[in-house]
Formats: C-alpha cells, structure tokens, sequence
C-alpha cells in the first residue's frame, strides 16, 4: 500500500493548491455575492509578478516567502482597485452582471500580460530546498508537497481567526448576514467590501506565487484556475471556507487515485463529483442557504410590451437583414449568418435566465448536441439537410428535459453550475468518443446541399433564428411566458395561485435546450463541421455575454447583445492584435453605461 | 521583455502594410494564413516572425513569378469553427492566393476541409496530425512540418536499442498526443516484439495534474517512458518527476522537447539523456541554418525557434511551389506543388507527390544540461523522407 | 357542512412544539379572525392549512375532503385563497397583468402559448380591481404600488380564484392605521356578498373586534379561547396571556 499512500498525500497537496485559489474567491461570493470571474486572472498575476520578485532573489527559503507574501500584497492592492474602480459601481445592478464586468476584465489582464512578460511560459529556477524531497515509506515525495500539505489547514486557521477573532472579521460576517444593519451600526460597507476584496485578491495572488516551484507561470493559468476554484467552491458552499477545504480535499485525493484507475478521468471528473454533490447537497458540503444579500426588488424590473419606436427599429433591422446579402460580400454574409445563430443561441438563454429566473453556465450544452445531432446523421446515415435540422432541436429537448427534470428544482448559482457540470460531461464525451464523434478533430464535412449556397444558408438561418426567436418572444407574452415570469417573481405567490412552478421551469428549461439545439444543428451546417470547442466554457460565457450585455429583461436585450458581441468580435478580431484588450475593455464601458443592458438604453 | 513588445508592433505594422506593398509593380501574391495567436503565443509569436522575415527575404530577392508576396494574417484564438469563418474572409473578400496556417491539428483539419470544400489551396505549417495528408487527405491540402508519425518513427530507432522492455506512456490527452502514442507503440513493437506497455497516462492537455501522473507512472515501475506532452504540462511533469526521482535509472523518449519553444522554460532542470526531436539552435553549424540565425537575430534581435523555422520554411516551400506551378491558380497549383523543393535552415526539402507531405525533417538528439541551460547534444538531422512509411503504406492510408 | 375542520393539528421545530393539537372549524360567509402573541403558532397554522408546511400530525378537512399533505397549488384549485404576511405579488408586471396571471390559472388557460396574456379576461381583471379599490392603478407597474395598495392587489390576486376560503395572514401588518379599517370593511362585504369565508390573523384589535364574527386565541402552540368579540374580551385566560401583555 506504499504507492496508495503516496498517491494519497500527492492528492493532499493538490487539494492544497486548489484550497488556496478558491479560498479567495469563497470569501469574496460571501461576502459581496460576486461572481468574480477575473479571479483566475488575479492568480495568474500573481504568478506573474511572483515570479518577476523571486527570480530576481536568493534561493532561500525566508526570502521565497517574502516573494510570495509581496506578490500577495500586490495582487491585493490590484483587487482593490478594482474593486474601487470597477465593482463598487455595480453592487446594485442585475445579478450576474459583475460576472460580465469580471469577464471584461478577465480578456484584458490576458493581452495585458502577454505584453508586460511576453508569451514564454517562465519558470522559476528552484532552490536545492525546493527541489529536495523526503523518503516516505522508501518512496521519494518532493518536500515542497509536504510544505503544501500544511499550507493548506494553516491558511484555513489564519482565516478563520481572522473572520472570528477580529473585530474586521466579526464585521465582514455580520455584512455577509445583513448588509443594512451593518451600515446601519455606522460601519462604512465600502471599505468593508474593498477590504474583502484585496484580501480574496491577495489570497489569488498568494496561491499564483506559490504554484511556481511546481509549474511555470503561463498565460493560460488563468482560465484553468477559475473552473478549478469555481467548481471547489461550489462543492464546499458558497462562502464556506471549511467548506472548500473539504471539497478541495474530495477533489485532490479522487483525482489522485483517479489516476491509476483511469488515467482519462481528469477530463471531468470535478465536473461529475460536483454534479454529484450539488444534486444530493444543492447548498454544497458545508453551505447554507443564501440568503440575498442586495436588495430582491432590484433584481426584479418590471416588463413592458415593445416601445413602437423599439419595435420599429427591429422592422427597420430586419429590412436591413433581409437586403443585405444582395450588397455585402461573401464574408460579411458570413458574420450575417453568425450573428443570426447567436441570435436564437442568446435568445433561447434569455428564455431561461430571464422570465424563467435560471441563470447557465453551460447553455453550449445544448447548443452543442443540436450540432452533433445534426452532423452525426448527416456523416453516418447520410440524412437530408432538413431532416438534420429536425433532428437537432429534437434531441437537444430531450436531453434538456432530461436533466431539467433533475435540476429546476434548484436556484441561482447551484443550478447554473450543474449546467456547467452537465455541459462539461457532454463536452468531454464528444472529445473523447472519438470513433463516433471524431474526438477533438470534430465531424469535417457538414457542409450543405448543393442547392443551399451561402445566400440560401443565410436565408435559412435568418428565418428559422429571427423566426425562432420572435416565436420565443410571442411564447412569452402569452399566458404561458406570464405564468412561467410569475414562477419567478414570486414562487409563493405562483403556487398559491395554482401554477405548476416545476413543471413551468421545467417547460422554459426544455424549450430554451431546443431553440439553442437548432442554432447548433444551423452552426453545423453553415460552419461545414462540428467540434467538441462549441460545448466548450468559453461558448457557454459566449451565451451569457450576449444576454447580459443586451440586457436580461426582456427579448430585445439578447437579440441586440448578439448583434454587438458578434459584430464587436468580428470587427476587432481583424482590426487589431489587441483585440481581447479592446474587446474586454468595450464590455467593462458598457457595463459601466448601461448597467441594464443597451436594450435598457435603446428604452430610455 | 522589451523584444517582445518590439515583435509585436513589427507585427501590427506588417498587418497594416498591404497597401504599401500593392503599391509596387503588379498586383501581389496574396497568403492567408490563420493561426492561435492569442491562444498559443509562446510557438505563435516566434512563427510568425519566421513568416515575416521571409516573406521580407522573398520580395527583396525580386518576389514570385515576379509578383511580390503580401501575408494576411488572422487569430483564430484556438477555435477551429472560427478558423474555418476567417479563412472564409481571406479567400471570398481578401482574394488570397493561398491559405496556410494552423498550429493545433483540428484547427489544420477544419481549414484542410475548408479548403477542399472551396477547392483552395491549403498549406498546413505546424499541424502534426497524420489524417491532414492520410486519412483526410486531399487534393488541395499539403502539410509542411514532419508528422506525428514521422517523429515517433525518428525516435523509435534510439528506443529499439534501448534495453528497456517495461514502457509506460505520457501523452496530452488529444489527437497528437494518442496519435503519436499509437504510433511509436506500433513502431516499436515491430522492431522489438519483447516489448510490453505496461500503463498510459493521459492528462488533459493544458491541465496535467504532475504529483498524480508522476506518481501513477512511478508505481507502474517501467524501464523506460514516452513523453509527448509539451508548454506548460511538461514544465509541470518533469519538475515533479526531477523531485521524485521518476527519470532516474530509467530512459525517458520525448517528443518535441528539443524544441527551444520547450526546452528553453525547463531551464537548469533539464533532464539529461532523454531521446528527443528538436532544435538545437546554436549548434548547428551548416550555412543555411548560420544565414538564417544571422538574418533572424539582425530583424528581430533573438535566437529564432522551430516555429521561426517552420514559419520561414512554410513560405519558402509555398514561394517554390507556386514558381514550379508557374501560375496562382488552384488547380494548377495543387498539381504543381508536387514534386517542387525548396531551401529551409534545415537544408532542401520537397513536397511529396504521393501524400503532399513534405520531406522536411528534424534534428534528434539528447538532452543535456550546459550551465544551467538546457541543450541537444549528440544530435543528427533525420531528413523527413527516411521517416516516412513505404509508398504501399501511404496507399492505403491515403483514401484520396 | 363547515368550509374548513381542523382536527389536532401539530408541528414541531426541532424539538420545540409550534402548534400543539390545535382543531377548530370555519363556516360559510364568516369572518374568523386567529389572533395571538407574537410566537403563539399562528403564521406556522396557517402555513399548514395553505399547504405551505406539512404537520407532524392531525388533518385538514376541505369541505370534508383531506387536503393536509396536498401542494399549495392542488390546495389553491379546491378554492382556498391565501395571502401572505408580506405581500407576494409579481413584482415585473403590470397591476392588471397580475390579477390576469391568475385569472388565466384560474380558467386553466395558463399552457396557452399564442394570444398575448394581457388580452385576456381584462373585464374580469378590471372589476377585481373596482372591488378593491385599485381600479385607476390598473396599468401602473405593480412595483410602484404603495404597501397599502399592495395589500390590496394581493386580495384582488387571491380573489381571482372565486375562492369559497380565503386565508389572509396579517392582512394589515405595514398597512397605515387610517386604512386598515377600510381594508377589512372590504374584505368582509366580499365575504358577506360571495358567501366566502375568511380566516384571518391580526395584531390591530380593533379590527379584530370590529370585523370578527367569530374569535380564535392561541397561545404557546395552543388555542385557548374561541368566541365572538364580547367573549373573548371578557375571557380572563385571553386577558391574562394576551391583552395583558398588549396592554
């Protein structure tokens, strides 16, 4: 049992490292409720700027510590920043909108430090001390694992008193209780939360310089790490330290052992554990029920019918959408053609998110087995174009109504994240099921019949994702998309009434997994192929841009948020090398502007 | 620090100067290249210097069939689906001439189909996979780099004669990675038939847990291993495996990681004596590889890496296949390539008739570590064609 | 027969009895007011009527049907009618869409998915809306609403049911004094015209006194008085547990 107690202090040191980025992120969703999207960028800064620090000090081990103490001060001061700068302006915008200011952020911290440190992954040199290890059991575990392995529980403790036995921690915990008596004891809540956040931040930074002497600072860290930190601080509970230890610890010693059994484990394997937990625990290991912490009637705008001037500027659009194609060329109709599936892709979210009150972190999910369902006959069976594109809505739905059955249940961030998780599992069976699915090389080949050339495709695509996206919007107004709005206003008040609030949930959940199926099984054939990046967590964030970007309220808002992340995109994309800066920077003005969206703006 | 800022602009400018360049004489060649520049800039970025500095050399000496040759280049940041919309953009409103790019073998893949489907002629610069020639090989598709095949074929000779017979296997887990297992495997049991792989690791490409992998080969207890992963993971693999002790007493066979691209950020950590395929910058003496390193530090004041190389030879094979093909036209130009040689640092190289695979090779070796630098030592320069299967072989792997 | 029999109704916190073998019954077009000490077990009674909690043990006879473990919503379509402690209303909509929505539930037409809601029943919406006294807020956005009228458009919401019970939770809690009054008058015409009957609980005695036909005390999880207004005033018990302690 040698190799099995080895394996279990490698997971130990694992569960570590992952403790000590989520650590950050859980104390920060406490206590502000946001979903920092930029923490896996803060990690990597402090990656960074660790390693700028230590590789220009001695090797000892009292000065690495200074090195990474500072780059967690740094990475403080940088979260506070932005917390000042950015954050604190939107404390009482729709949820989830600092998920889209975050990620703003995210996209120009990854220009910003290709630039500062360039695009080498740089390692640190480590000192004889880091590099030695100790014979356990006659086998050799680096001692820098045995230093992790410590680090964690006594980063828990440090935090613990801290929240517990000061008066800045008793404080911070009364606000993650209730926000109003904390002001109303004449503690100024700012500082509080800017203080909450350079701590979160620093712990991110922290954890970045202290991944060096395993791993080399490199400008993907900051992605992996915050699907990594998310998904532990979601089994933990949200805000629950403890928590997150434990979970980080399920996470590292499965992982480790995992291994052995089946080495091509790793690709999902958080993703089912936290599936797993969440649907048995919905509040995590060791989390409670949240209560809101901003004010609910905020959250709740109410909804009113299309302006005239609004509806006339959707004719005006869809003139334009529709004569189009006869002026620009093939390219532009292209980005017609892309921004038309967004449409219905961002719109069948929107049936979610908004009257249905589900937020997804994985609606590519959807999306994605619209593609493959649409593709895959195509290859294997030789199915008509038409036929596929029936094929794709259908199998999407059903899916959706499979696992909607299982999660509308839940609320908020719980089932956003088992979205995540269901999306993370489809995407790694796509990319592993190679002999069906071809694997990470995709299906090649999907390409139209010969009577639909580009214009023809566009055309399609236009009237199936316009079409399909008014059909959503007439769904809404009527008495279905009232009932369904009711569910999420007031659930209490929805069943005192008589409505099924479930089985609503359910319906919108199944209705908004088919809409996107279609905009998938389009992709496929106006793309000509699919492949497992279109499941990916980046084209699920590329849904929840376009909703929140336009605004969650009402169906005008995904449509127009479509149109100008796509054509942003696009445009930047070919104008300029910097274009994720430009990009992330554009999306941080517009939530700054219009904290409700620009369809709020095109109402004003 | 300062290099790399000046690179970039370099870049941008060179993106901003198709007007300057259209201005001179005839209308230009137009190459479309697509590649993951945001998403992997550490091989990207030295690339497409390679590209630039080449096409520089190729209009100074008078251009193509007296045409100059102008490069657009476009992101992709690492999605296939939007490679396929931006070669779209290059060939339908651009006009390019060719496309060529690629670095991840389903982005080549997506834009080989691409290309096939828009009877264009694709060049495939970095991309390993075997199918881009194989399997999904075609007409308008040609693939510069030597293949996954082809590198595990130019180290399967030093594994022969390796005593070991317990092998374990590090791979990424994805397309190159299981390919170039299947293949060395294959390989090398056809050479030594008393050999046995006794485990496969598989992390996922861009997130290795190292203790964990590391630990799961250790217990698996082989003589010798096969590492083909690469960046970030490998830094993270061999720093555990140094502190744990897994490379020792054992032969280690490794893919690519002679590359400066990946040898460089293994820094005095370097293992010695692994078996690898690489780049042994400095070292090689021949006159093509001087003049290039000369003319690559003179423009942008660094040692170039294999991307510079695949960058510089990509245009240079292209520059030739279009002169022997005597015209831009696609189906002039996917007969024509065939058969016409070009001059790379490395030496002449050709592009195949039979799979359109070209015969550049590369340079295996050792590792070893020089004052705190990692180097290949002991190294020769495999030309691609001695690493390629039987033409029988192609046959049937090439449906096409 | 009673609209409503409660037999030995029982809840426990953890451990901590709420309401104890609590059992009363509601008749046709009465006014039954639930009052007690804050804690006495009244919101977690009516909780337990409404379907909201189910109890440890006892039973709730509707009309002599066993409606204790079904849902709210089974419970809402055998014609109970509920309002909330504090209001629950629809918050994104309209005030006529409100009382729409549940009109469309009550007609079953909820699953339609063409014709735009606020097409239907408007006539029905409106005169909710006369009866309560909302009639000029029709198409304000219901979140705009004073609390008062809040309370209200709950009532018409809750109305829009036809119920033959209505269950109101402290109908007046946050509702200005001068209005209460008025309130309650309302609900008890409703009450008297459409033979519904109405259990209430409320803090404000007076309204107790002036609206209750009947008067029901808990206290400590139990009922320890019933009676109309002039009993229950005299009642030493309900003086010393409760209007002591009011007092």
């Amino acid at each position: 049992m040698i190799a099995s107690l080895i394996q279990l202090l490698t997971g130990m040191a694992e569960a570590s490292s992952l403790f000590l980025v989520a650590a950050g992120l859980t104390v920060i969703f406490g206590v502000t409720r946001v979903v920092n999207f930029a923490h896996g960028s803060l990690f990597m800064l402090g990656a960074y700027i660790g390693w700028s620090i230590l590789s220009r000090m001695p090797r000892d081990p009292e000065y690495f510590a200074l090195g990474v103490i500072l780059a967690g001060l740094a990475t403080a001061a940088i979260g506070a920043a932005l917390e000042m700068t950015l954050l604190r302006r939107i404390y009482r915008a729709p949820e989830l909108l600092q998920l889209l200011a975050t990620f703003g952020v995210v996209l120009m911290v990854q220009d910003a430090t290709l630039h500062l440190w360039g695009p080498e992954d740089l390692t640190l040199p480590r000192g004889r001390w880091l590099r030695s290890a100790v014979v356990i059991l006659g086998e050799r575990f680096p001692l820098y694992d045995l230093i992790l392995i410590a680090l964690g529980p006594i980063v828990l403790a440090i935090i613990w008193m801290i929240f517990t036995r000061t008066r800045w921690g008793t404080l911070v915990r009364a606000a993650t209780q209730d926000r109003d008596m904390v002001s109303a004891l004449g503690v100024d809540q700012r500082r509080l939360f800017t203080s909450v956040f350079a701590m979160g931040s620093g712990l991110a930074g922290m954890a970045g310089a202290l991944a060096l002497p395993e791993a080399s600072a490199n400008l993907q860290m900051d992605l992996t790490a915050i699907t990594d930190a998310f998904v532990v601080v979601v089994i933990g509970g949200l805000g629950s330290i403890s928590g997150a230890y434990l979970a980080a610890l399920l996470i590292g010693i499965l992982q480790a052992v995992g291994i052995i059994w089946l080495p091509k484990s790793t690709l999902v394997l958080v993703f089912v554990v936290m599936a797993a937990v969440l649907i048995v625990r919905p509040n995590g290991l060791r989390g409670r029920k949240l209560t809101a912490a901003r004010g609910e009637a905020d959250t709740i705008a109410s909804i009113k019918p299309a302006s005239p001037s609004l509806k006339l500027a959707a004719l005006a659009t869809l003139a334009i959408a529709i004569a189009a194609p006869f002026v620009i060329g093939p390219f532009a109709l292209s980005v017609l053609t892309e921004m038309a599936i967004a449409i219905l892709f961002a719109a069948s979210l929107h049936v979610m998110m908004g009257p249905g009150g589900m937020a997804s972190f994985g609606h590519a999910a959807w999306f994605g087995i619209g593609a493959y369902a649409a593709a895959l006959p195509v290859k294997l069976l030789t199915v008509s174009m038409p036929i596929a594109l029936l094929i794709a809505p259908i199998a999407a739905g059903m899916v959706a109504l499979a696992v909607g059955a299982l999660v509308v249940r839940l609320n908020g961030v719980t089932l956003a994240m088992l979205t995540l998780a269901f999306a993370q599992i489809v995407w790694a069976v796509a990319f592993q099921w190679s002999d069906v699915t071809g694997g990470d090389n995709g299906i090649l080949g999907v390409w139209p019949p010969s009577w639909a050339g580009p214009q023809a495709m566009y055309f399609l695509a236009l009237s199936l994702c316009a079409g399909g996206a008014l059909l959503l919007r007439k769904m809404l107004y009527a008495p279905w998309g009232f009932a369904l709005r009711a569910s999420r206003d007031s659930t209490q008040r929805a069943e005192a009434i008589g409505l099924d609030t479930q089985r609503l949930r359910l319906t919108a959940f199944t209705l908004a997994g088919s809409a996107a199926g279609l905009a998938g099984g389009l992709a496929a054939f106006t793309k000509g192929s699919v492949f497992p990046t279109t499941i990916s967590i980046g084209h699920s964030v590329d849904a929840l841009v376009m909703v929140l970007l336009g605004g969650v309220q009402t169906m005008a808002g995904p449509i127009i948020g479509a149109i100008v992340y796509t054509g942003l995109f696009d445009a930047l994309l070919l104008a300029t090398d910097l274009w994720r800066f430009v990009l992330g920077a554009a999306i941080v003005a517009i939530v700054l502007i219009v904290p409700q969206g620009i369809a709020g703006l095109a109402k004003r | 620090m300062q290099l790399t800022r000046r690179t970039l602009l370099a870049a941008s400018a060179t993106l901003a100067a198709p007007a300057i360049v259209r201005a001179q004489g005839s209308t230009p060649i137009r190459i479309g290249e697509v590649n993951s520049y945001t998403a992997a800039p550490a091989f990207t970025l030295p690339y497409r210097n390679g590209l630039m500095l080449a096409v520089e050399q190729v209009n100074a000496a008078g251009g193509v069939l007296g045409r100059k040759i102008e490069l657009l280049i476009r992101d992709d940041a690492g999605k296939p689906a939007d490679a396929v919309r931006l070669a779209g953009e290059l060939v339908s409103d651009q006009k390019v001439d060719v496309l060529a790019g690629g670095f991840l073998s389903n982005v080549g893949l997506a834009l080989s189909d691409f290309a096939l489907q828009n009877k264009k002629l694709f060049v495939a610069g970095e991309p390993l996979t075997d199918a881009l020639v194989w399997e999904k090989g075609h007409r308008y598709g040609y693939r510069l780099r030597p293949s996954t095949y082809m590198q595990a074929a130019m180290l399967v000779d030093d594994a022969a004669k390796l005593p070991a017979k317990r092998w374990a296997t590090v791979a990424p887990n994805y397309e190159y990675g299981t390919s170039t297992v299947k293949w060395f495997k294959q390989l090398l049991l056809a050479k030594r038939p008393d050999v046995t792989f006794i485990a496969d690791q598989l992390p996922t490409l861009g997130k290795i847990d190292a203790g964990a992998t590391v630990a799961a080969l250790e217990q698996a207890k082989p003589e010798a291993i096969l590492n083909v992963t690469f960046g970030p993971d490998l830094t993270n693999f061999v720093r555990q495996g140094n502190t744990r002790g897994l490379f020792e007493n054992r032969s280690v066979v490794s893919v690519l990681t002679g590359e400066p691209e990946y040898l460089d950020p293994l820094g005095e950590e370097t293992p010695e004596g692994w078996y690898v395929t690489g780049y042994p910058v400095n070292a090689v003496k021949d006159a093509a590889n001087l003049a290039f390193i000369a003319a690559y530090k003179a423009r942008f004041n660094e040692l170039p890496k294999m991307g510079s190389i695949v960058g510089a030879s990509l245009i240079a094979s292209i520059a030739a296949g279009i002169t022997k093909s005597g015209s831009t036209d696609s189906e002039a130009m996917a007969d024509g390539f065939a058969g016409a040689s070009f001059a790379t640092p490395f030496g002449q190289a050709t592009w195949r008739a039979q799979d359109h695979q070209s015969t550049l090779g590369t340079y295996v070796g050792r590792t070893a570590l020089k004052n705190g630098h990692g180097e290949m030592v002991d190294w020769r320069y495999v030309d691609g064609a001695a690493a390629l299967p039987s033409d029988a072989m192609v046959k049937t792997l090439r449906p096409a | 027969m009673s609209i409503l029999e409660v037999q030995g109704l029982t809840k426990s916190f953890g451990g901590v009895a709420a309401v104890r073998g609590v059992s009363f019954t509601v008749e046709p077009g009465e006014m039954l007011a639930l009052i007690g000490p804050n804690g006495a077990g009244k919101s977690t009674c009516f909780n337990m009527l409404g379907g909201q909690l189910p109890p440890d043990s006892g039973q709730v006879l509707l009309q002599g049907q066993n409606i204790t473990f079904l849902p709210p919503r089974h419970i809402c379509r055998l014609g109970v009618g509920r309002t909330f402690q504090i209001t629950q209303i629809f918050a994104s909509m309209s005030v006529r869409e409100n009382v729409q929505t549940a009109l469309l539930s009550h007609h079953r037409q909820s699953w339609k998915l063409w014709r735009a809601a606020d097409t239907h029943h408007i006539t029905e919406a409106e005169a909710l809306l006369y009866k309560v006294g909302l009639a000029t807020q029709a198409a304000r956005p219901s979140a705009e609403l004073a609390y008062g009228d809040l309370k209200r458009l709950e009532l018409a919401i809750a109305l829009a049911g036809q119920p033959r019970l209505l269950l109101m939770d402290e109908p007046t809690a946050g509702v200005a004094p001068a209005e209460r009054a008025g309130l309650m008058d309302l609900v008890a015409n409703l009450a008297r015209e459409g033979q519904m009957a109405v259990l209430f609980t409320e803090h404000d005695m007076e309204i107790v006194f002036s609206c209750a036909d009947r008067i029901l005390v808990m206290d400590h999880g139990s009922l320890i008085a019933e009676g109309n207004a002039t009993s229950i005033r005299a009642n030493p018990q309900v003086q010393a547990v409760y209007l002591g302690t009011a007092a």
